[in-house]
C-alpha cells in the first residue's frame, strides 16, 4: 500500500469563463501536514473546495488510493472520507453545539434521536480539543467566534475523516487555541490521518506542516520540503516580489492628548478600562479573544450601552450615546467581522463606502455623480481590485472587502481610527498595504487604535500596548516590553501588574 | 464624449440584473401572447380597463415594496384599506357630503394612516414583535372595527360629488380618456421610484433590509428608518381607498379589501423584489401588477371559470420567482 492516499492531477476551473486554477496536480500522504500558501485570490480555496466535492472542476482528475473517483458533491467526498473545515463559519446559529456537531450524522436510536449519547460524544471530542468548558447545550449563537471555530472544527474532527482540509482555521483564534488546535492536528497525523492546511500565516505553516504548495494567481508555483524553506523564501514564492520590511517605521507620537477615557465600565464585559491616546499615536489593545477589547470599543463609539464612563477629547468632555454622536467628533470604527457588520454584501462598493456619509452627498437627491467620484479616489488610494465599482461587494476577496471597509471609515474624516482586527482572514499584499496606511494616517496628528489577536502585527506596528483581560486592562507596555512573552504572560494572567 | 456616454450605456445594461429584467420579459410576452389570444385585449378600453383594476392594489403594492425591501411585512393593507374608506364616508356624510366635507375627510384618512403606520413600525422596532405577526394583528383589529361601525352592513357616502374622484376620467383626444386612479397610481409610481432611488431614505432602506447589523455600524438610525416604511404603507393604503369608496362611493365592511395584502404582496414578488429583503425597484412592481391585471383581465376574456383564476394566479407567482431564483 502506497502512503499517497491522494492525487489531484491538472485540475482547471474556470467561473462563467473566467479561468482561475491552471492545471494544478497535488497530492497528500497518510500522516502527512500539507500546507497551501497563498495570497487571497490565489486559488486555495477553490482548490480545496475542489477536493472536497463543493465545486468541480472545468477539467481534470482526482485519484484516492490510486482510484480515479468523480466528488460530485460533498456527500460524496465524505463518502470517500474527506471533510473540510470552511474558512467561513457553518454553523446553525439557532442549534446547539451538539446538534451542530453531529449535524447530518446524528446518533439515532430507533427512529429516535439518541440525545444522551451525541451530547455525551460532542463532550469527549470539545474535551479533546481542550474546550471543556463549551457546554453541548449551548446554543451556538451564543459563543465568540473563537469557539465557534473551535465546534466546526470539533464538528470535522467527530467525521474520523481520512482526509481533512482546514481552510485557514486560525484566523479567528488566538494564540492559545491555534496550540491547542496544534496538538491536536500532531495527533492526527499520528493516526494516519492526511491533512490539507491552508493558511495566510507562514510562521503556523512552518511550524506545523511537513511540505507546502504555494500558489499564485490559479498555478502551483512550487512544493517544497519545510524544513529546508525560510519563512521569506516563501514569502517571496507566494508574492512574487521580494518583501522585506512588513511594518512601516513606527511613528513618534506627539505630547498632547487627544482623547482620554476614564472609567469605562460595560456590565459584564468591561471593567473601569482608562487609558490616553496621544496624537500621532499607534495604539494596541491586545488580549485573548473575549477580553473585552471589543466591547470597550463598541461603548467607546456608542454602539453599546456603557454603564459608566467619561470621555475627554482634546481636553472637552463629549457625550458619545450613539455611533453618529462617535461619528460627529471624529471617530470612526472598523469593526471585527466585515461581512456581519462592515459591509451590506448585497450593495455595490460605491454604496457600501457612502452609507456612512450619505449627508455629504445630498442636493435635494442624492448626487451620484459625486459619490462616484469619491469612490473613485479610494479605488486609487487603497488599489481596491474589482470589475468596476458597481460591483456587488460579495464577489470582492477579502482583502478587497477590508479597503472597502477602510474607505468607508475615512468617510467620516477621522481623527480617532479605531480599526479592529484590521487584517483578519487577508494576503499579505493587502496587509502590507494597510500597514502602510495606519503609518500614514497617523502621520498627520491623528490617531489610531489597533485592535488585534495577531501578535506580530501589535508588535510591528504600535507606539504602545494595553493588554487587555477579562475586561480589565492588565498592563501598558512600551518599546522593548512590547514583546511576545510579555504580552502573553499578561494576557493569559500569569504576570500582574497594577495598572 | 460620445463614446463615455456609450460606455455608460453598455454599463446600465451590464448593470441591469436578471431579476429585474425577469419581470419586464414575461410582462412583453405575456401582451403579446394575449393580443394574440383574443385581439380585443389590444383595445385602448381594454388597456385602459386593466391599468384601472390594477392600480387600487398597485398603489398599496408601491407601498408595500418599501417594506419588503427593508425586510418586513404588512398584512393588514386590506384591512387598513376598508377601515379607512369607511371612516372617511363617516366623515362626509358627518359635514354634509360637500366639497369641504371631502376635503376634511381626506386629511382625516390620510393622517389616520399615516399615524396607524407610525403605531405598527412602533410594534415592530420598539416592541420588537416579528412583522408578520404584528401586522397579522393589526389586519384582525382593523376588520373587527370596520365591521363593527358598520354592524357588518356598508357604509353609504350621501355626497354626489365624491365619485367624481375615483369615476374620474381625463379625456385624451375624441374616444381616449384615462381614469383618474391610474394617473395617481403612476405619478404615484415616479414618487416612490425617487423616493427609493435617490434618497438618503431610500438607501438605507435597502441596508437594513440586506444587513441590518452593517446599517446601524453605519450609523443609521435603522428604528426611524424602518418605521417610515410602515407609515409609506399606511399611506398608500389611504390613497388606494380614497380611489375605491369614491369610485363606489360606499365600502363594505365584510368585502372591502379582502386579500389585498396577498395581491399586493405578489405584485411586488413578481417585480422581483426579494422577500429576503435588501433587493427590489418600484418599476418591478409596477410590472407585477400589471402582469396580474392581464391575467386576469385574459382569462375573463377567454371565458376561464372565475374559480380556477386563483389557480393561474398561483401558478404565475410561483414561476415568476422560480425563473429568478434560476436567473441569479
Amino acid at each position: 500500500m502506497s502512503k499517497t492516499i491522494l492525487r489531484a492531477k491538472k485540475i482547471n476551473k474556470d467561473f462563467a469563463g473566467v479561468q482561475v486554477l491552471f492545471d494544478i496536480s497535488i497530492s497528500g500522504e497518510r500522516g502527512q501536514v500539507h500546507g497551501l500558501i497563498g495570497e487571497n485570490g490565489a486559488g486555495k480555496s477553490t482548490l480545496m473546495k475542489i477536493i472536497a466535492g463543493f465545486l468541480q472542476p472545468s477539467s481534470g482528475r482526482i485519484l484516492i488510493d490510486n482510484k480515479p473517483v468523480n466528488l460530485k458533491d460533498p456527500a460524496m467526498a465524505k463518502r470517500m472520507g474527506i471533510t473540510m473545515i470552511h474558512q467561513e463559519l457553518n454553523l446553525v446559529e439557532d442549534l446547539k453545539v451538539y446538534e451542530n456537531i453531529f449535524l447530518g450524522k446524528e446518533i439515532k436510536q430507533g427512529m429516535l434521536l439518541n440525545k444522551r449519547n451525541m451530547i455525551h460524544r460532542s463532550k469527549e471530542i470539545l474535551k479533546e480539543l481542550g474546550e471543556e468548558e463549551i457546554d453541548p447545550l449551548e446554543d451556538v449563537r451564543n459563543l465568540s467566534v473563537a469557539k465557534k471555530q473551535m465546534v466546526e472544527i470539533a464538528r470535522a474532527i467527530s467525521e474520523n475523516s481520512r482526509i481533512l482540509i482546514m481552510d485557514e482555521p486560525t484566523s479567528a483564534l488566538t494564540d492559545y487555541e491555534t496550540e491547542i488546535l496544534f496538538k491536536l492536528i500532531k495527533e492526527l497525523k499520528q493516526k494516519g490521518v492526511c491533512i490539507f492546511y491552508v493558511s495566510h500565516r507562514l510562521k503556523e505553516v512552518k511550524e506545523i506542516c511537513d511540505v507546502v504548495t504555494v500558489l499564485r494567481d490559479g498555478r502551483v508555483i512550487g512544493e517544497y520540503d519545510v524544513s529546508n524553506v525560510s519563512e521569506v523564501e516563501l514569502a517571496n514564492a507566494m508574492v512574487g516580489r521580494e518583501i522585506k520590511n512588513m511594518y512601516p517605521q513606527k511613528p513618534i507620537p506627539k505630547d498632547e492628548v487627544i482623547i482620554e477615557v476614564k472609567n469605562l465600565n460595560v456590565p459584564g464585559l468591561v471593567k473601569d478600562v482608562s487609558f490616553q491616546l496621544k496624537k500621532g499615536e499607534i495604539l494596541g489593545f491586545a488580549g485573548l479573544v473575549g477580553a473585552g477589547r471589543t466591547e470597550m470599543a463598541e461603548a467607546l463609539v456608542g454602539l453599546r450601552k456603557k454603564a459608566s464612563g467619561e470621555i475627554f477629547l482634546n481636553g472637552e468632555h463629549v457625550y458619545i450615546n450613539n455611533y453618529e454622536d462617535a461619528k460627529q467628533l471624529g471617530i470612526s470604527y472598523l469593526p471585527e467581522d466585515r461581512k456581519q457588520n462592515g459591509l451590506v454584501l448585497d450593495m455595490n462598493i460605491v454604496n457600501n463606502i457612502t452609507l456612512i456619509s450619505l449627508e455629504k452627498y445630498m442636493k435635494l437627491l442624492i448626487d451620484k455623480k459625486k459619490e462616484m467620484e469619491k469612490a473613485k479616489e479610494y479605488r486609487e488610494k487603497f488599489d481596491i481590485r474589482c470589475r468596476d465599482l458597481f460591483q456587488e461587494v460579495r464577489y470582492l476577496s477579502g482583502g478587497n472587502q477590508q479597503k472597502v471597509v477602510l474607505s468607508k471609515c475615512l468617510e467620516v474624516e477621522p481623527q480617532i481610527l479605531i480599526l479592529d482586527e484590521p487584517t483578519r482572514g487577508i494576503d499579505i499584499n493587502t496587509k502590507y498595504q494597510i500597514y502602510q496606511f495606519i503609518a500614514n494616517f497617523v502621520k498627520s496628528e491623528k490617531s489610531c487604535i489597533v485592535i488585534s489577536s495577531e501578535l506580530q502585527e501589535i508588535i510591528g506596528l504600535c507606539n504602545r500596548v494595553l493588554v487587555m483581560r477579562e475586561g480589565k486592562i492588565v498592563a501598558e507596555l512600551m518599546g522593548k516590553e512590547i514583546n511576545e512573552e510579555e504580552i502573553i504572560l499578561y494576557a493569559t494572567g500569569i504576570k500582574e501588574e497594577v495598572y | 464624449m460620445p463614446l463615455e456616454s456609450k460606455r455608460r450605456f453598455i454599463d446600465y445594461f451590464k448593470n441591469f440584473n436578471y431579476e429585474k429584467l425577469g419581470s419586464l420579459i414575461a410582462l412583453a410576452a405575456l401582451f403579446i401572447i394575449s393580443g394574440i389570444a383574443n385581439p380585443i385585449f389590444f383595445r385602448p378600453l381594454n388597456i385602459m380597463n386593466i391599468l384601472r383594476q390594477i392600480s387600487y392594489v398597485g398603489t398599496i403594492a408601491l407601498g408595500m415594496t418599501f417594506v419588503i425591501i427593508s425586510g418586513g411585512i404588512d398584512l393588514s393593507v386590506g384591512s387598513l384599506m376598508a377601515l379607512l374608506g369607511g371612516i372617511m364616508i363617516i366623515v362626509i356624510n358627518q359635514f354634509g357630503g360637500n366639497v369641504l366635507a371631502i376635503l376634511i375627510a381626506m386629511v382625516v384618512g390620510a393622517g389616520l394612516s399615516v399615524v396607524l403606520g407610525f403605531g405598527t413600525g412602533l410594534l415592530i422596532t420598539k416592541g420588537k414583535i416579528a412583522p408578520f405577526i404584528a401586522t397579522l394583528g393589526t389586519m384582525a383589529i382593523y376588520r373587527s372595527l370596520v365591521l363593527y361601525f358598520a354592524n357588518g352592513g356598508e357604509y353609504r357616502s350621501i355626497s354626489s360629488i365624491y365619485p367624481k374622484i375615483g369615476g374620474g376620467k381625463i379625456p385624451l383626444g375624441e374616444s381616449f380618456f384615462i381614469p383618474t386612479p391610474v394617473i395617481i397610481f403612476f405619478v404615484y409610481a415616479i414618487i416612490c421610484h425617487i423616493i427609493l432611488d435617490k434618497t438618503r431614505f431610500g438607501r438605507y432602506v435597502y441596508a437594513i433590509g440586506s444587513n441590518e447589523s452593517a446599517a446601524i455600524y453605519s450609523a443609521i438610525k435603522v428604528d426611524r428608518v424602518k418605521t417610515m416604511t410602515y407609515m409609506i404603507v399606511g399611506f398608500s393604503v389611504f390613497l388606494t381607498s380614497l380611489m375605491l369608496s369614491s369610485r363606489m362611493n360606499s365600502v363594505s365592511s365584510t368585502s372591502a379589501g379582502l386579500g389585498f395584502e396577498l395581491d399586493a404582496i405578489a405584485a411586488v414578488v413578481i417585480g422581483g423584489t426579494s422577500m429576503k429583503g435588501g433587493r427590489g425597484w418600484i418599476w418591478g412592481t409596477v410590472f407585477g401588477a400589471i402582469i396580474l391585471g392581464i391575467i386576469n383581465n385574459m382569462l375573463n376574456l377567454l371565458n376561464v371559470s372565475p374559480y380556477l383564476q386563483g389557480a393561474v394566479k398561483g401558478l404565475v407567482i410561483i414561476g415568476a420567482v422560480l425563473i429568478q431564483r434560476k436567473r441569479s
